[in-house]
């Protein structure tokens, strides 16, 4: 109770003065953040988009952990923690992906560059879509969650190696990669204000938290609907 | 006849898609002996089957094998269910046996094998061309080549006439005297003599 | 019961059994064989009729022909272990042989299945696109043996996930893609690269990391096989 009121405040503090907080180009008071050339009001998706990207990762390693434990232990428990952290893991993927695409298009000029990052993002969406395709392609519970969870694991073995090629054939448009036009540099250490930063990890946590709590939710619903399945 | 070799299962357990198929089945079976499984169809007889294989894992319990030796030369099976790689001659199917289980092949056993169950005259068509009794024949051939510490037989008289059931019972009583027979069927005219029983009807 | 052959004998002899039992299968009915070379035929006619009297950049062209590698093998390499659940020989196989020798059986066959039709694609794709023009012969054939071998690993895996779901083959590429995509990049710019007629030593980067991208996929795949293999 007191976790979702707290999660609540906190992600209402971070909406309200992410958005809200005026930006100066010599930021005074604690409330001015400062403009940041190119980006500007841009720069307040940091905010949001940052954290959503930040979260489909972590949902697909925590996915793929639980994935591990289900193949040794065979406990189904187990899957049904995989799969409602990858269902979570799609849709802060989507997320992702849309409010990058919007923004590239405020800030580039076109929805989609193909820059390392942008690909990247849709690389995960893509392997959540063939993870979700695979599980609903088997109707036995128990070969579901094998063949999925393997595949979460091959999945998530071959991911390190995109990561390391993309950045040697792409430059990229996206701030901190090494083609930037703007050179506004490296997304989290450059520029942010101290009361910038603030609002930024408060951010982090605040999403960190939900997905915490959605995922809890997630598993408990699942577990009840388990149990009502074998009554009947 | 191996002294040391017993079947033990535990406490056997499965569920498919949180069905329960069987639950708290014991048995034990040493050399010499037959378990007869019986049960309606659907009682999960073939599935208990494939667990003694060792190729399906239990939900719950365990099933142990002592005084056999490697695991791929342990169980020999016949069923309905078990295809032969038809494509290929009965000759080159238990070539392909030997091979899959690590063992040397030999041509001349091999022959003798398959003339004893019956098949001699056919050693080198393909299975595909062969009529149902006969394939069976091939998966007794099949499944005895590697002298097996435990043979399983599911249906063991399906398919086949007089003369086949005449193998089956000389393949029985074989059996009885190297290791661990097991037999799965509904029809207990199709075992002489049965020492052990699981019944699955009263495992639900 | 004479054995005479040591563990690692015995496996190997199994491994040996389950490649030739394929290989000698696929001899019979020269089915995938015939199947995968229709379809290579196609595709490169396909391209060539679209490109018409345009042609494309050099760069392009060396995507493409990856791109027909690709869905070449995605036609061709799951049949190994589709095979058997259509013939209902899986449970024969589960009985006999240790699971990793089904793996490594299987995976032989495929990889000599893949550079096989492989050899075949660029020789034809060579000689039929024009503009398609390989300055560094070095690099390509070295790109073209690495990628066979990622190729052939990655897809066994994938294949045996879908034979076991027993679904449709459009689930295949589905599954394949993001897998192999870290493959196809490097494959493509080390293409690129042999196209523009750089020295052996720029591609240095996308090979080690092909190398390194087989290792680690054969292993865990290794690893995982057992799992999906056994019910």
């Amino acid at each position: 109770m007191v976790l979702k009121i707290t999660l609540g405040v906190l992600l209402t503090a971070v909406i309200v003065f992410g958005i809200g907080l005026p930006m100066s180009p010599h930021p005074q008071a604690w409330y001015e953040l400062p403009v940041i050339p190119g980006l500007e009001e841009k720069a307040r998706i940091i905010f949001f988009h940052v954290p959503t990207a930040w979260l489909s990762v972590v949902a697909f390693l925590t996915s793929m952990v639980y994935a591990v434990q289900y193949l040794r232990t065979r406990d189904l428990g187990y899957d049904i923690r995989s799969s409602a952290a990858a269902g979570l893991g799609l849709m802060f993927c989507i997320l992702a992906t849309v409010t990058g695409a919007v923004w590239a298009k405020f800030n580039w000029g076109s929805y989609w560059n193909w820059d390392p990052r942008e690909t990247s993002i849709f690389v995960l969406l893509l392997i959540y879509g063939a993870y979700f395709s695979l599980r609903s392609a088997v109707e036995v519970q128990e070969k579901r969650a094998t063949l999925s969870s393997a595949y979460a694991v091959i999945a998530a073995v071959t991911v390190p190696f995109f990561i390391f090629i993309m950045p040697r054939i792409m430059p990229g448009l996206h701030p901190g990669s090494k083609g930037d036009p703007e050179g506004a540099g490296p997304v989290v250490d450059f520029k942010m204000s101290p009361n910038m930063r603030v609002i930024f990890f408060a951010s982090l946590i605040a999403f960190t938290l939900l997905f915490q709590w959605m995922f809890s939710l997630r598993v408990r619903a699942a577990q009840i609907e388990a149990r009502n399945q074998q009554r009947g | 006849m191996n002294g040391a070799l017993r079947l033990t299962g535990r406490g056997l357990r499965k569920e498919f898609d949180r069905r329960t198929v069987f639950r708290d089945v014991d048995f034990t079976a040493g050399a010499g002996e037959t378990l007869l499984i019986t049960g309606r169809n659907g009682s999960g007889k073939s599935t208990l089957v494939r667990i003694m294989c060792g190729v399906l894992s239990p939900s719950a319990g365990t099933i142990a094998l002592e005084g056999a030796g490697d695991p791929h030369l342990r169980a020999g099976l016949v069923a309905p269910y078990l295809q032969m790689f038809e494509e290929f001659s009965p000759l080159e199917n238990l070539q392909i046996g030997a091979g899959l289980r690590g063992m040397h092949f030999d041509a001349g056993r091999a022959r003798e094998l398959l003339e004893r169950v019956g098949l001699a005259g056919r050693l080198h068509d393909a299975v595909r061309t062969f009529s149902s009794g006969m394939k069976q024949r091939v998966k007794y051939a099949f499944a005895l080549q590697h002298d097996p510490a435990v043979l399983l037989l599911d249906e063991p008289a399906a398919n086949l006439d007089e003369e086949g059931i005449a193998l089956t019972r000389a393949v029985m009583a074989e059996q009885r005297r190297r290791g661990v027979l097991v037999v799965a069927t509904n029809d207990l005219a199709d075992v002489e003599t049965f020492e052990r029983r699981v019944d699955l009807n009263a495992a639900r | 019961m004479p054995h005479g052959r040591s563990r690692a004998g015995a496996f190997l002899l199994s491994v040996r059994t389950v490649f030739l039992k394929d290989w000698r299968s696929e001899l019979r009915t020269r089915y995938a064989v015939s199947a995968l070379l229709m379809f290579v035929v196609t595709t490169i006619a396909i391209i060539l009729f679209s490109l018409g009297s345009e042609g494309a950049s050099p760069d392009a062209l060396a995507g493409m022909l990856w791109v027909v590698i690709f869905f070449a093998a995605m036609s061709g390499l799951s049949r190994t272990f589709v095979m058997e659940e259509e013939r209902g020989t899986t449970l024969t196989l589960q009985l006999a042989a240790p699971p990793a020798a089904v793996f490594f059986g299987k995976l032989l066959f495929n990889l000599v299945l893949v550079t096989g039709i492989n050899a075949i694609t660029v020789l034809l794709y060579a000689g039929f696109i024009n503009g398609f023009v390989i300055r560094t012969m070095s690099i390509f054939a070295v790109a073209v043996a690495l990628g066979s071998i990622a190729l052939a690993a990655a897809s066994t895996v994938i294949a045996a996930i879908i034979a076991r779901a027993n679904t449709r083959g459009t689930l295949y590429p589905v599954l394949s893609f993001p897998i192999m995509l870290p493959l196809l990049l490097s494959v493509i710019e080390a293409t690129r690269k042999a196209s523009e007629g750089a020295y052996f030593a720029e591609a240095g980067g996308e090979f080690q990391l092909l190398i390194s991208y087989i290792v680690v996929v054969v292993v865990s795949s290794s690893m995982l096989f057992e799992y999906i293999w056994k019910d």
